[in-house]
Formats: structure tokens, sequence, C-alpha cells
């Protein structure tokens, strides 16, 4: 029996231990109508092997491509070590560190997970993960709310991340929490500080500030954040924690630094997998931690003084505080945390640096080339960090279909998030792609634009 | 020794990024980061045996028992992981284009059909990332199913006193008020209780059965008339689903919403704390609020289903769609088990539970609810002993780390005093719950000859005891270099 050990002689030495005739009798507390469970719809099981041939199967319907598009999931080298180490049984097959003593592994990882997060984002403290950037940033609002008190008002620029604007409102709607959107500029692809104040005369809990944001664009983090602090407002950024290595960290933002800091991790080592599982990040400023969600890891002594690791701060946490706890959020993401500490630890600060800074010279070095091509031009004139938005002079559906014929996943059509940015090409590079991907892309583009000229 | 203290300036893994800084730049001075980040400065070798030998500080499933009641801690797979990481798996983006994934949402959509029929409800969506997303998930369901009625009254969620925290904690980030209602003497809820705590005001009720405190609630079709009659709507909290798959089906109880957690009873890995997946799974009249993206399967093709498909969805819940690693795990262990192996599962999972129970009463043991059959876990207290010795379940608890099994789950439910919840889950062969009956038995006579050993333990961890509540009064939350 697939992954049941027992022989016929256990069962029958059990049974005759617990005083019962069969195994069925163990289930006579349960009402006899109840007794509805078969199931018919499952199909017979398979041997490994079976199931091997099968999902090889589909596995190659999918195949490879030459991809490039980012918009929140990005395809970074993951180095051959991490996920060996990281789907080690004694990872892979253990459960949150609720017993310190035997969890040490996990819990010091954990600690050391937080120092490179507060360090990346510069920021005092983070948490052990959240489940991905969306919720993230949907539990930093909530933060924010509980912190400020007497607002319940959440600005977000429409250059965040639309689907973490819909995630956001999905989350808080429930919790009388407004969530205002606030409009940036098309040419620049930026939220202007100077058109913010008609949203600064009602009084808000924080500002959301995306760098770099989904168009690609670094905002003018400074003034934003110094704008909202003299409304005394908090302020949450949404980073890509890759371009941290190269950009100014959201604790080092204006004058005082944003309050917290949230985002997506996958870049951090996380393959693409369709989306998930990745992790949410959270870091923020020491006076906030009693505020923050998820588990979070201290050290502490043993009874011989010896150091050691624990879950701290559980009187935040549901198990303990049930109805009024910061959040319901319990288990998460630990196995992707493992990922990312590994990875940023193989990585280090000048091999971190270096594949962000590669990722954005790749993405200059091909918007110079396909600007190139008659009537492809950006869209936004701000700077970028490793995505761009680009016009084509042609219907972008029809364009993907051509490039994706031909091996390439051109980028997001940004049509169905911006109905205004039509036949806008949202591309975006990483380190993996060589100067070789890059001409590739720029020769098989600039033949199916022929046609639209 | 943590990771930084390895680190020694100018070291690095050259073949792990670019080996040749970037020529190009175009960003401002004032946008570009100054301050240095801390990360270590290790070689390949460094890291891989400092993460190692912390792996060796854990236990885990492959390494040791792990009795954890509520957590379903059984034999993940290797054969699930290693083909859930195949390179085009693991390659594809989750916005490239649906005809470049139809082997991944072929996945998807079988996995979402035989949930459909494990749980007996109408629609399964498979976005939550965890146990609490998917209860978040299902309650906001529920309010938007009494919204869209115009029922605007019903402003409480009624949980039982045994329920996990997060039932609570869920209800309250939906903007319900929590109703707790108790339990009987024999674990059952209390019907009296629950008939007071119904009303015009009652949303919902939110219920795992067999419950946290490993006892099949006998009475859940009475309960199901008494909820449905006032209006409300009916929860079940999947946790504990691995007793009772094949047998009877949440759908078929009178349960409205569903959450799978398919890190327990599907087997995905817990990973020291996630990631998991809890697909949420409706009756019918649930079916147009099910959250998106959910996968459909039109003449031969397979394609998200979208806010145009689904209007009154209660939206999207993550960036893409969950978990998907985890549920494609999920989905080759149904396969490899098929329906027979899912039906031994509750089987053997309830055999063990209850072989475990009769042996620790046999070796002097107090059982919670020595009336009743266990689920697939039973509670064990030890009032008494603690009472007569002064030795906690926690004692205990860490006592058994000294002797190489994990502890069960500890002072949860919180309605029982000195608790062990215990769970041995079907993958656990009779020598090894025997010989973890030993160990137990060892312990109470540890505890009767030398309590004060048994109080200060553990003894044979890298670690003894550890200092809780210094952790939170001096916050050390992030190293800092010397």
């Amino acid at each position: 029996m697939p992954f049941i050990p027992h022989t016929e002689e256990d069962v029958e030495e059990m049974l005759a231990s617990i005083g019962a005739a069969s195994i069925e009798e163990l289930f006579d507390e349960i009402p006899p109508d109840l007794k509805t469970g078969n199931l018919s719809r499952v199909p017979p099981g398979m041997t490994e092997m079976e199931i091997t041939r099968l999902m090889h199967e589909r596995a190659q319907a999918d195949g490879f491509y030459l991809n490039f598009i980012g918009a929140g999931a990005y395809e970074h080298h993951i180095p051959a070590a991490v996920w060996q180490i990281t789907t080690r049984g004694e990872f892979y097959s253990s459960y949150t560190p609720y017993q310190a003593e035997a969890s040490q592994g996990t819990l010091q990882l954990l600690y050391e997970y937080q120092t490179m997060m507060a360090s990346l984002t510069g920021m005092d403290v983070s948490n052990a993960s959240l489940y991905d950037g969306a919720t993230a940033l949907a539990e930093a609002a909530l933060m924010a709310v509980r912190q400020h008190k007497t607002s319940r008002r959440i600005l977000v620029p429409g250059t965040a991340h639309p689907t973490y604007r819909k995630v956001l409102r999905a989350i808080v709607r429930n919790q009388d929490i407004e969530v205002v959107e606030i409009p940036f500029d098309p040419e620049s692809g930026q939220v202007i500080p100077e058109q913010l104040d008609p949203f600064g005369q009602e009084e808000f809990a924080a500002l959301v500030v995306p760098q770099p944001n989904f168009f690609g664009v670094l905002e003018q983090v400074d003034t934003l954040t110094d704008w909202a602090h003299k409304k005394n407002s908090l302020v949450i950024a949404v980073v890509n924690p890759m371009s941290l290595a190269m950009l100014t960290p959201p604790g080092e933002w204006g004058t005082k630094g944003a309050d917290i800091a949230v985002g997506e991790g996958q870049p951090l080592g996380i393959p693409l997998s369709s989306g998930g599982p990745y992790f949410g990040f959270m870091a923020c400023k020491q006076e906030l931690v009693r505020q923050m969600p998820g588990r979070i890891i201290g050290k502490t002594v043993d009874l011989d003084n010896k150091p050691g690791f624990v879950l701290t701060l559980q009187a935040r946490e549901q198990h303990i505080r049930r109805s009024k706890a910061t959040s319901n959020i319990c288990t998460n993401q630990g196995l992707m945390v493992t990922a990312a500490t590994i990875y940023m630890s193989l990585l280090g600060p000048e091999g971190l640096r270096r594949v962000a800074a590669q990722s954005h010279a790749n993405l200059l070095q091909l918007v110079e080339k396909l600007e190139t091509i008659p009537g492809v031009k950006r869209a936004h004139s701000g700077f970028c960090f490793h995505e761009a938005a680009l016009k084509l002079p042609g219907p972008i559906d029809e364009i993907l279909q051509a490039l994706k014929a031909q091996g390439i996943l051109g980028g997001l059509s940004l049509q169905d998030y911006y109905p205004a940015l039509s036949n806008t090409l949202l591309v975006c590079t990483t380190e993996t792609k060589t100067p070789v991907d890059l001409d590739k892309f720029g020769e098989v583009l600039g033949k199916i634009l022929k046609k639209y000229k | 020794m943590l990771i930084f203290e390895h680190s020694r300036p100018g070291r690095r893994n050259y073949s792990q990024s670019p080996t040749t800084p970037a020529e190009k730049q175009a960003i401002p001075q004032n946008l570009l980061r100054k301050s240095p980040v801390l990360l270590p400065e290790v070689s390949e070798m460094d890291a891989v045996r400092h993460y190692t030998r912390l792996s060796q500080k854990n236990f885990s499933i492959d390494t040791e028992f792990y009795p954890l009641g509520s957590c379903t801690m059984k034999y993940n797979p290797r054969a699930c992981n290693a083909l859930a990481m195949l390179p085009q798996f693991l390659a594809r983006h989750p916005l490239a284009p649906e005809d470049t994934g139809q082997g991944f949402l072929a996945c998807m959509y079988e996995l979402q059909e035989i949930l459909k029929d494990v749980t007996g409800m109408a629609g399964v969506s498979l976005t939550p990332m965890a146990g609490a997303q998917g209860e978040l998930i299902g309650v906001m369901m529920i309010r938007a199913y009494h919204e869209a009625r115009g029922d605007k009254k019903r402003t409480e969620i009624i949980v039982p006193d045994a329920a996990h925290g997060t039932n609570p904690a869920t209800a309250v980030m939906c903007g319900y008020k929590v109703v707790e209602i108790t339990t009987d003497k024999e674990g059952n809820v209390d019907m009296d209780a629950l008939k007071a705590a119904v009303g015009p005001q009652t949303a919902g009720l939110m219920l795992t059965n067999p419950s946290t405190l490993g006892v099949f609630e006998k009475n859940i079709s009475e309960m199901s008339r008494i909820v449905h009659e006032a209006g409300g709507l009916l929860y079940y909290d999947g946790a504990n689903l691995n007793a009772v798959l094949g047998k009877v089906k949440p759908g078929d109880m009178g349960f409205d919403v569903i959450h799978i957690n398919l890190h327990k009873t599907f087997s995905t890995p817990h990973g020291g704390g996630g990631p998991g997946a809890a697909p949420v799974g409706v009756a019918e009249r649930l079916l147009p609020y099910l959250p998106i993206p959910m996968v459909a399967h039109e003449k031969g093709v397979y394609r998200w289903l979208t806010e145009e498909d689904v209007p009154q969805t209660i939206g999207r819940l993550s960036a893409h769609m969950g978990n998907a690693g985890v549920l494609l795990r999920a989905y080759i262990y149904v396969r490899l088990l098929g329906a027979e192996g899912m039906n031994r599962i509750s089987q053997y999972a309830t055999l063990n539970a209850n072989y475990l129970m009769a042996e620790l009463r046999k070796a002097g043991f107090e059982i919670a609810y020595p009336t009743r059959r266990a689920s697939h876990e039973f509670i064990v207290t030890l009032k008494e002993i603690k009472e007569r010795t002064g030795v906690t379940a926690m004692n205990l608890a860490k006592r058994l780390l000294d002797k190489g099994y994990h502890a069960p789950t500890t002072y949860f439910p919180i309605l029982i005093p000195e608790c062990l919840l215990i769970e041995p889950a079907e993958t656990e062969s009779k020598q090894t719950l025997d010989a973890f009956v030993t160990a137990m038995k060892e312990i109470l006579q540890e505890i009767e000859d030398q309590p004060d050993m048994v109080k200060s333990a553990p003894h044979n961890m890298p670690l003894r005891k550890l200092d809780d509540v210094r952790a939170a009064r001096e916050l050390d939350l992030a190293w800092k270099p010397q």
C-alpha cells in the first residue's frame, strides 16, 4: 500500500489491543447516513513510474521560452546549491518551529534572514515572511491603520502593481478601510509629488510608494516620503528586493525613511513556477514591531546561557490572542525563506549588486536596441531599473503571438491593466539574458514589425 | 555560529553572478544606494556546510516521529517534490500565455475536480496560500453571500471554544464579532449553547469535524439544521480531513464552504512553516463568489477564469494563483494514491490513533475523552500528574525531544488542562508507535523517580530550555556587526 507500512499481522495486533473487530468499526461514531464518502471521480492510483511519465509529458508540453515578462515575477539564475540544501528533509519536512530546542536550524536561519532583510531594506526589523508581495501590502495597510489610530484611509498610486491593488482592496474591504487611488503622470510614468496635495487635505493613515513602480519606473521616493510624513502619515514602501542592491533602501528615503517596507521576495532565489510558492517580506521601524503580523524570531539564551533562537512576540499572534491578534496569519512561506537566505549567502553583497546592475544594464541595452526599430519607443520618460514600457507600432496581441511562435515571450501587454496604454509592452531583462538573447529579440521583433510600417 | 561570522571581506562565489561589472548605468545619484548591504561574504562550500549543519539541528518527518496533533505530519513522498520541480514547471512565468501552460493547467484543473469529489462541494478555487488564508476567503464568501441578498444584520460568527485560533482571528478580519460556544463533557459542541447563540444576527458557524478534540461531532446534522434555519452558513475547517477522507464528505454534512489544508491531508511539505495551500470548496449557492483565478476546461483547452467569467467574485487574494508548486505536489500525491489510496489514508490514520490511545491508556496515561473513539488524533491530559508532581505537559514534551521524538501539540485545545494532542498519521508503522509508547512509559517512571530532571528537560539536545521571556523583553531580532 503506497506510503502505509502496516502488515496484516500489525493490523490484527493493533485491532486486538484496541478491542475492535475491524478498522471499519473504528468509524462507528459517524452516523451511518453520513458515510457517503465514496470517491467516484478520483482516478485509480498510479505507480511512481507512471506518474513520472505523465508529469514529464505535461512539463514538456509547456516547454521553454526566452522570457522577457517581469511584472512582479522575475527570472534570475538560482545557484544549484540553493534548492539542493532547501529540499533537505530536515528543512523540507519539519513544521513551524514551536519546539525551539528541536528547531534551532530553522530558527537560526530565520534570524539570519531577518538580519539580511532588515539591512537590505534599511529598516530596523524584519518578520520571518508573509504569503506573497500582494498580501504583504494588504497586511502593511492594516498595520498602518492600527498604528495611525485616527485615519482608515490608504493612498495608493496608480503606478503600484494592479493586482496588488486588487488584493489590497479585497482584503481590507470588510474592515472599513478606504483605499484611495492617486493618479500618475502619463508622460513620465511616475507620481508627481506636486500633484498630491488634494489627496492630503483629508487625514490618511499611509501613502504607498512602489519602487520601482509597475512600469519599471523609479519614483521620486524622497519627496513622496517627506510629503506623507509632513501630513503625519506613514509611508509603506513596496520594493523589489533585488533592486535594493543598487537603489536607496526604504529606510533611507527622505528625511526619516519609510515606516514599513514590503514586497515580493521571489527574485531572491525562488523559481517562477507559475506564480508560487513565493514569499512576501515585511520590515519596519523598531517602534512598529508590536504591530507587525507574522512570525518573528528573537535571539535569547538557554539555561546554560548558550545563545539560541525562539519564536518571539507571540502575544501578537492568533494562537495566543485569538480574535485580538494582529492578523490571522500563522504558517506561511518558511521554505521559500530558507531558499532566499541561502541564495543571499551564496551571492553575497557584491554578487547581489552585480545581478541587479547587470539586469539594469541589460534593460538599457535592450531598450536602445528596440528603439532603433521604426515605431518603437519608450512609453515613459522616467528612469528605470530592469523593466520598461514600450509603445509598439501595431496590434500588441498579434505581435506577442508572432514572437511566441519564434520561442520568445516578449513581455506583458499593458492594455488589460491600463486601457489607455494600448499597444504598449512591458519588457523586463534580468542578468539571465545574454547579448545574443537581446540581439535575437531585437532582430525577431524588427522582422515582425516590418508589416506595420 | 551565524553565517555572518564566517564572512571574510572580498570572499566571493564568482560562478554565481556576472563575472564582470555591468557597463551601463542610468540611475540618478540620489536614488542610488550608498550604505552597504549586510550579507555574508563566504565561499559556496562555507554556505553549503553552514546550512547543512543548521538543517541537522532540526527535527523533521524525514528524521523523527512527529506526532504533532492537528498538523498531520505524514511522510512527504519524494516523487511529489522531484516531479513538481521539473525544469519546465519551474521556468514557467505566471503571466505567460495560457497556451504555453496547458500541461500545468491540466494538473490544476484535474486537482480542482478531484477536490470537488473529495469534499462533496460544487466548486473549488485553488488560490488560498495557507489554512488561515483559506479561512479568510471562506468567511469573505459568507459575507458576500449575505450582502448580495441585502441581509445586512448578520454581524456574528459562532466558533467553538476548541477551535483553532485562526478561526476567531479570521472572523474579526472579515469584520465579524466572534461568539464562542462551549463544549460538553463528551467533547461535542454544547447544543444548548449553540441554540442560545444562533439567531438572526448569525452569519455562520465555523467548525472542524472531527473536532480539534479528536472526536467526531455526532450531532453535525442537527447543528447544520439549526444554523441553516436561522439563515446562517456552515464553514468547515478542513484541518482534520485526514480522519474522514473517503468516509464522509463535508458537503454531505451540510457545510456550505470548506478549506482543505493540502499541507496536511495531501502531504505537501510543511517546510519549517510553509508554504501551505488551502483550496476552498463551496456549495452551489456560494459558487458566484469563489476567488479567482480558477481553471476552466473548454473544447480541449484549459484557461484561467477571470473577473469577466465570475463577476461577483470576492476577487484576487494573491498576486497570481496562490502556491502553484504546492498544488502540483498535491496533485501528484493524489494521482499516486488514487481513490483507493485516499480511502486507506483515513482508515490507517484512525487505526494508528486508536491503537496509540489504547496503548498509552494501558501505560497509565489519562485520556481526555476515554469513552470516545479517537478520530486521527486524541488528547492525553497531565492534569492529575501536574497537581501531584508539578510536572507539566510542556516538561513531558521537552523530555520526549531527549528521547528522539518530536513533541505532540501542547496546550491546545486550550480548554483541556495540561494537554498533549497526539496525531500519529497513517504513514507510521506499529513498531514506531510501540517505541514511542516505550519512551512515554519511561518518562512516566521518570516523573515518579526524578521529577526535577523531567522539569528541566531537555538534556540531550544541542541547547537546553530556552528563555522565551528574555527573548520578548530584550528584543534581539537582527545580528549587528561587532
